[in-house]
């Protein structure tokens, strides 16, 4: 059952990113309309899906990689929807849903079987953290597909070709706006996650910190999107800059996720 | 029943020769009246605009009905006939109808895919339906004419891009900032060319409008007109700290902004976005200034360049706009044609009811003593012959072909129907 709804929403997010892709190189007033159909749709099954895995674990499904990546994909399309009802941004789709994609289909191929959590990780520590770890990753996600849409603007405004996606793109302004407000709300979620972590930490491992690959990342990733928000509000760092930024920050995160479990074991069980 | 055109547009006559012609204010009702008066024409209507007189009319003879609106022409409007006929253009029938299928969706303008004609023909139209000088060739041709116009401005991006350098800033203008209603703008130099590349940044509604001008009495006087505020020339950098956009076109021999001095300006402003135009001839603003992160620069032949491909742009889709409206000027035929053989369709009904009628009563009084049920079935076998007959002929009429008028000429003999004429209403 678990496996078939996950397959099915992968299904539809697949079609979705492939419909939003062409999309780049024809526009249809019908496209957007149904790429945000497919999403929905795969959306509804794909948080069938955690719900039913949560109930057969009997805590959230977070804990090993492949449920990992389905959450984090899952808060991805989430903002995706809030954003495109926010502020209606041509083209947003056919950036997010390829990424959409991509991670759900490196979560297909992990392990799906649901282990037994250790006991020493049985606490409500782990809702609370991995929740806002994940919905704060998945702002700086927004944030990398938003800022590779700047550059993009950008270029077609800069170098005067204004053919290709520069019609369709929204203005430099406001892209830079939305990345800026996803980091600002992507940030202290960040902050909270290592707080609430360090807690659970304490009362898990006896110990606030343990310099766990992880731990190393995620305070790595918490510091450049620190050196993001003050290089903006002090130094004016924005529009281009901020958006290479972004761009680094989210690279940073993927190595963090993906990167840590392939090169060693730490004690984050994803 | 023939669709005519006849009249005098920018592809024929000089302003000169077309404002003599035109149709303006009450002169244009009065003129109309006239128009539909001329016994060639049926139906009526004139398109009067700045780039065209034009009159679309349903006449039955075609060389008589120009003749006759020649003659009407140069009466209105009290000018010598030979001054019409070196500017005037004449279409009758598929190429007339095409005419103003390309007329309503602007492939015939002089900019093509400007917005405005299709409204002007849509006035242009209610006034004739006020009047009632249309009836059922015009008022069909004229919906068909407006629909297709939509179908082209849905279906292609005709109307899209800006084709003029000043609309052209505009169109960069929203597509680096958001809301240009916040934004400040300040035109440096006050001359004729930085008032008009600047006149639909200005009336698109930015927040505020600064004129700045080495004669600083210039600079204030086009801060009047424009509702703007006026600042002197020496302090222009200093206000770039709070502009968004500029237009710059002063008489300038040398640059007058440079690199360092636009480096101030931006850590002042907290790198927020600037957009700057420099049409002037030679460039006031020094083109390294572009190189600046989060400031876009365009000269005015980086314009130029916009405008160019925004023209291309539209030529492609005027294309595909053409294959719309022969798509289009095919059904519309279709339909024209059935209209033809309607008054035979109907007579030849007539005629055949009229033959079952006369014999029916010949019978009914001849034979006696028989029941209601009989006359019934007798009557109903009349109409059911009178149908089988006439069915083949009149399914034939229906049907759209190419040598239908022969096919009309053939039946009406056959059957034996006076050529008749659509009554002018």
């Amino acid at each position: 059952m678990g496996v078939i709804l996950f397959e099915l929403a992968l299904t539809f997010y697949f079609a979705a990113a492939i419909v939003g892709i062409t999309e780049f190189f024809k526009s249809s007033k019908v496209t957007p309309k149904i790429i945000l159909s497919l999403a929905a749709i795969g959306f509804a099954i794909h948080t069938v899906n955690i719900i039913y895995r949560y109930v057969a674990a009997g805590h959230i499904p977070i804990t090993n990689p492949h449920e990992a990546t389905s959450f984090f994909s899952w808060c991805i399309v989430l903002l995706f929807f809030f954003l495109e009802f926010r502020y209606r941004i041509g083209l947003l789709s056919s950036f997010i849903m390829p990424i959409v994609f991509i991670l759900m289909l490196i979560s297909s191929m992990l392990p799906r079987e649901i282990k037994p959590l250790s006991p020493v990780l049985q606490s409500y520590w782990l809702g609370i953290h991995t929740v806002l770890a994940f919905l704060g990753n998945a702002a700086f996600a927004m944030s990398f597909g938003i800022g590779l849409m700047y550059l993009v603007q950008e270029h077609h405004v800069k170098s005067k070709k204004l053919g290709g996606l520069f019609e369709r793109l929204p203005s430099l302004q406001t892209l830079d706006e939305i990345n800026y407000r996803l980091i600002t709300f992507g940030f202290p979620l960040l902050t909270l996650a290592i707080i609430t972590g360090a807690i659970w930490a304490e009362s898990a491992w006896g110990s606030y910190w343990n310099w766990d690959p992880r731990e190393v990342w995620s305070l790595i990733t918490w510091f450049i999107y620190a050196i993001i928000l003050h290089a903006r509000l002090v130094a004016g760092w924005r529009g281009k800059r901020a958006a290479l930024l972004s761009i680094l920050g989210f690279l940073t995160i993927l190595i963090a996720f993906f990167g840590i479990k392939l090169l060693q074991k730490g004690l984050h069980v994803f | 029943m023939k669709a005519f055109v006849i009249g005098l547009n920018h592809k024929t006559a000089d302003v000169d020769v077309r404002e003599k012609f035109a149709f303006n204010g009450p002169r244009l009702a009065e003129g109309l009246a006239a128009f539909r008066d001329i016994p060639e024409v049926q139906e009526a209507m004139i398109l009067s605009t700045c780039n065209r007189v034009e009159l679309y009319a349903n006449v039955t003879d075609t060389e008589k009905a120009s003749e006759s609106i020649k003659t009407f022409l140069s009466t209105f409007h009290n000018i010598d006939r030979r001054s019409l006929e070196n500017s005037i253009f004449i279409h009758d029938d598929i190429k007339a109808v095409r005419h103003i299928f390309r007329v309503a969706s602007s492939l015939d303008s002089m900019v093509v895919g400007e917005p405005q004609i299709l409204g002007q023909l849509k006035a242009a139209f209610e006034l004739s339906l006020e009047k009632k000088t249309t009836g059922i060739l015009l008022n069909k041709l004229m919906k068909k004419a407006i629909s297709v116009a939509k179908r082209v401005r849905t279906e292609t991006r005709i109307a899209e891009n800006a084709v003029s350098i000043s609309f052209a800033a505009v169109e960069l203008a929203k597509k680096i900032f958001t809301d240009l209603s916040k934004k400040v703008f300040m035109l440096l130099g006050a001359g004729e060319m930085a008032e008009l590349a600047a006149r639909h940044l200005i009336s698109s509604g930015v927040k505020e409008v600064l004129v700045s001008n080495r004669t600083y009495e210039r600079a204030c006087d086009l801060a009047k007109e424009v509702n703007g505020r006026s600042v002197r020339f020496e302090e222009f950098i200093q206000e770039m700290a709070r502009t968004d956009i500029v237009i710059c076109s002063t008489g300038a021999p040398a640059y007058i902004l440079m690199k360092n001095q636009m480096q101030k300006v931006m850590k002042e402003r907290k790198q927020k976005q600037v957009f700057i135009i420099d049409i002037s001839v030679p460039r006031n603003i020094d083109p390294e200034i572009n190189d600046m992160d989060n400031v876009y620069l365009y000269n005015i032949d980086d314009l130029q360049g916009v405008v160019d491909t925004n023209l291309f742009e539209r030529k492609k889709e005027a294309e595909k706009a053409e294959k719309i409206v022969e798509e289009e000027l095919d059904t519309f035929l279709k339909w024209l044609s059935t209209l033809d053989s309607v008054p035979t369709i109907i007579a030849l009904r007539e005629k055949a009811e009229e033959i079952k009628r006369e014999e029916l009563e010949k019978l009914l009084s001849r034979i006696s003593g028989i029941g209601e049920k009989e006359k019934e079935a007798i009557e109903y076998m009349a109409t059911a012959i009178v149908n089988k007959l006439i069915h083949p002929p009149t399914a034939a009429l229906k049907e759209s072909s190419e040598d239908k008028d022969a096919l009309v000429a053939t039946i009406k003999k056959l059957y034996g129907i006076n050529g008749e004429k659509i009554e002018k209403k």
